[in-house]
């Protein structure tokens, strides 16, 4: 007697939790106030685990940066970190920022599409950014508009494509 | 009378210089172009890039536990404290609770890195300055230390010894008399060594006043560290942001007041100090106990991305982390401070006397190995 041919086996795909959001006082308060202070600018404020995730149109970074600077109830001074991460179709410019005063963290996202990764150089408001910048470049093609010496610092010159991005050939690439 | 009027008149050149990426003071590979007029620095350019070896990307490439080993090799004379990092934002984005005894340890190893970071740099400070003697004194006291990892971890340097959830293994049965004896050692090294260099009539004359930078100029270059609280900035992630157990310790952040070249290596001197108080309390309210906590071998964290700041020896060391949920990261990046401090080089050279370029260099404090990456 033939078996009736047994029906694919469904494969379960795991799921995958999300990180839980645990802002606390001083998150919450500072969402609330940066949505006070950037309130003509077409801002998105959510959270990521303790961190107030601002996420901003690439053309305003500068001057939204500008603002987060100066304003005295944000007061960010200090640029912490300045990183690009690669979505595939879109790269993440990501700027953490704090307060040495207040003490208060905030990351400022801004997406731009891979083909053309264009933002706002940050280096007129923070002087820190210049080497962050250049690194960003370097390694993920991002271009920063206005900085003055985008030259490779991290690469040798004349090294071709873009080591950071996940498209580049990294187990199999072999120079030596 | 002919003679000055012709020098007045004569037409002078930037002369350019090219230091390193081969030359001892710069402690590692690293070049810095330097535009000279006469004897002072018209304009400096480092160069950096010689030890790039793609270690944010090859986190993507490896397993969570594994990713530890790489953090070893960034900043290679304070290798815990990066290890720390790194763990710490795992743990976070997988709200893990460290048990006690852990961070107890983590802690103490830690701080006695710190100590052995700032006793490198007092023995090569010494040198960059044209004193021999305080190598042999730095090193001594930093031998010391690595014996005691040696006899913990297993390694000299590249522990690999801070897991997810915990540390490798219990100290061994002999590690608090152990201790005891090195913090006498300690403290009088480093008594010592304050007393050799740090009132030096010479020492002074090459470092007060040289190479100052203002609060708010650190600030702006993202400067952390010891070298920002030379300028008169109390910053410290211990205290700003207290991370592992930093909350459970009373020990003061010491500061400087004019941020010149002096000032920088004091702070680090009186570091140390406060490292050993926080190491005694740390040893006084440890307890038995588990060192890990119970985690899956290969850690899977959930979706999400973190930013964990550190106080490593050389400042604000901070861990980006993006995880997809898979047991590999998605995307790491390290916030190196040696990395945001040597950007202030260009600031610091600029109208210097070119024989204070390698003092300057020197009290940054910069390990080549987290610059870049």
């Amino acid at each position: 007697m033939e078996q009736p041919p047994r029906p694919p086996r469904q494969r379960r795909e795991p799921e995958v939790p999300e990180a839980p959001v645990a802002l606390d006082e001083r998150g919450t308060a500072l969402s609330a106030l940066i949505r006070d202070v950037l309130k003509e600018f077409e801002v998105e404020v959510g959270a990521a685990v303790d961190e107030v995730v601002v996420t901003v149109k690439p053309e305003d970074v500068s001057a939204i940066c500008r603002i987060a600077k100066d304003d005295p109830s944000l007061d960010f001074k200090y640029l912490r970190c300045l990183s690009v991460v690669d979505y595939i179709e879109t790269l993440e410019v990501n700027y953490h920022l704090f307060s040495l005063d207040k003490r208060h963290k905030a990351v400022l996202k801004a997406s731009v599409p891979t083909e053309e990764p264009h933002v706002p150089s940050v280096i007129s408001v923070w002087r820190g950014a210049d080497w962050f910048e250049r690194e960003g470049h370097d390694l993920f093609g991002v271009v920063f508009d206005g900085h003055p010496n985008l030259t490779p610092l991290l690469l040798y010159e004349g090294f071709e494509g873009f080591p950071g991005r996940k498209s580049f050939p990294f187990h199999e690439y072999d120079e030596w | 009378m002919q003679v000055q009027q012709q020098a007045r008149t004569a037409d002078t050149i930037d002369l350019m210089i090219n230091m390193g990426p081969q030359h001892p003071s710069t402690h590692g590979v690293f070049r810095v172009v330097i535009w000279v007029d006469g004897e002072r620095i018209v304009k400096a350019e480092p160069h950096i890039g010689y030890l790039h070896r793609g270690s944010e990307k090859l986190c993507e490439g490896e397993l969570y536990s594994q990713v530890i080993t790489l953090f070893d090799r960034l900043d290679y004379v304070a290798n815990l404290n990066c290890e720390l990092a790194f763990c710490l934002a795992v743990e976070k984005l997988m709200a893990l609770e460290v048990p006690d005894r852990a961070s107890y340890i983590r802690v103490i190893l830690c701080e006695l890195n710190r100590i052995a970071s700032h006793m490198l740099f007092y023995g090569v400070y010494g040198l960059d300055v044209g004193a021999m003697t305080p190598i042999l004194y730095g090193f001594r006291e930093r031998e010391r230390i690595q014996g005691l990892f040696e006899s913990v971890t297993g390694a000299r340097m590249m522990h690999n010894f801070i897991r997810v959830g915990g540390v490798k293994e219990d100290l061994r049965d002999d590690f608090e008399p152990r201790m005891a004896v090195l913090l006498e050692e300690l403290k009088q090294g480093i008594e010592e060594c304050d007393d050799l260099l740090s009132q030096n009539e010479m020492f002074l004359a090459r470092t007060k006043g040289i190479g100052t930078i203002g609060p708010t100029e650190a600030i702006d270059f993202g400067v952390t560290g010891p070298s920002l609280r030379a300028s008169g900035v109390l910053e410290d992630v211990r205290i700003s942001e207290p991370y592992s157990i930093y909350e459970r310790f009373d020990f003061g952040v010491p500061v400087g007041t004019y941020g010149d070249c002096w000032d920088r290596y004091y702070v680090r001197v009186e570091e140390m100090r406060q490292s050993l108080k926080i190491i005694e309390q740390a040893m006084a309210q440890m307890e038995p106990g588990p060192v890990a906590a119970n985690v899956r071998r290969i850690a899977r964290p959930p979706k999400g991305e973190v930013y964990v700041r550190t106080e490593s020896p050389r400042g604000d060391f901070g861990v980006f982390l993006v995880s997809d949920g898979s047991d590999k990261p998605y995307r790491l990046k390290v916030r190196a401070p040696s990395f945001a401090n040597l950007q202030a080089l260009q600031y610091l050279l600029r109208d210097a006397y070119v024989a204070d370029a390698v003092v300057i260099l020197g009290s940054i404090d910069i390990i080549l190995g987290e610059v870049d990456r």
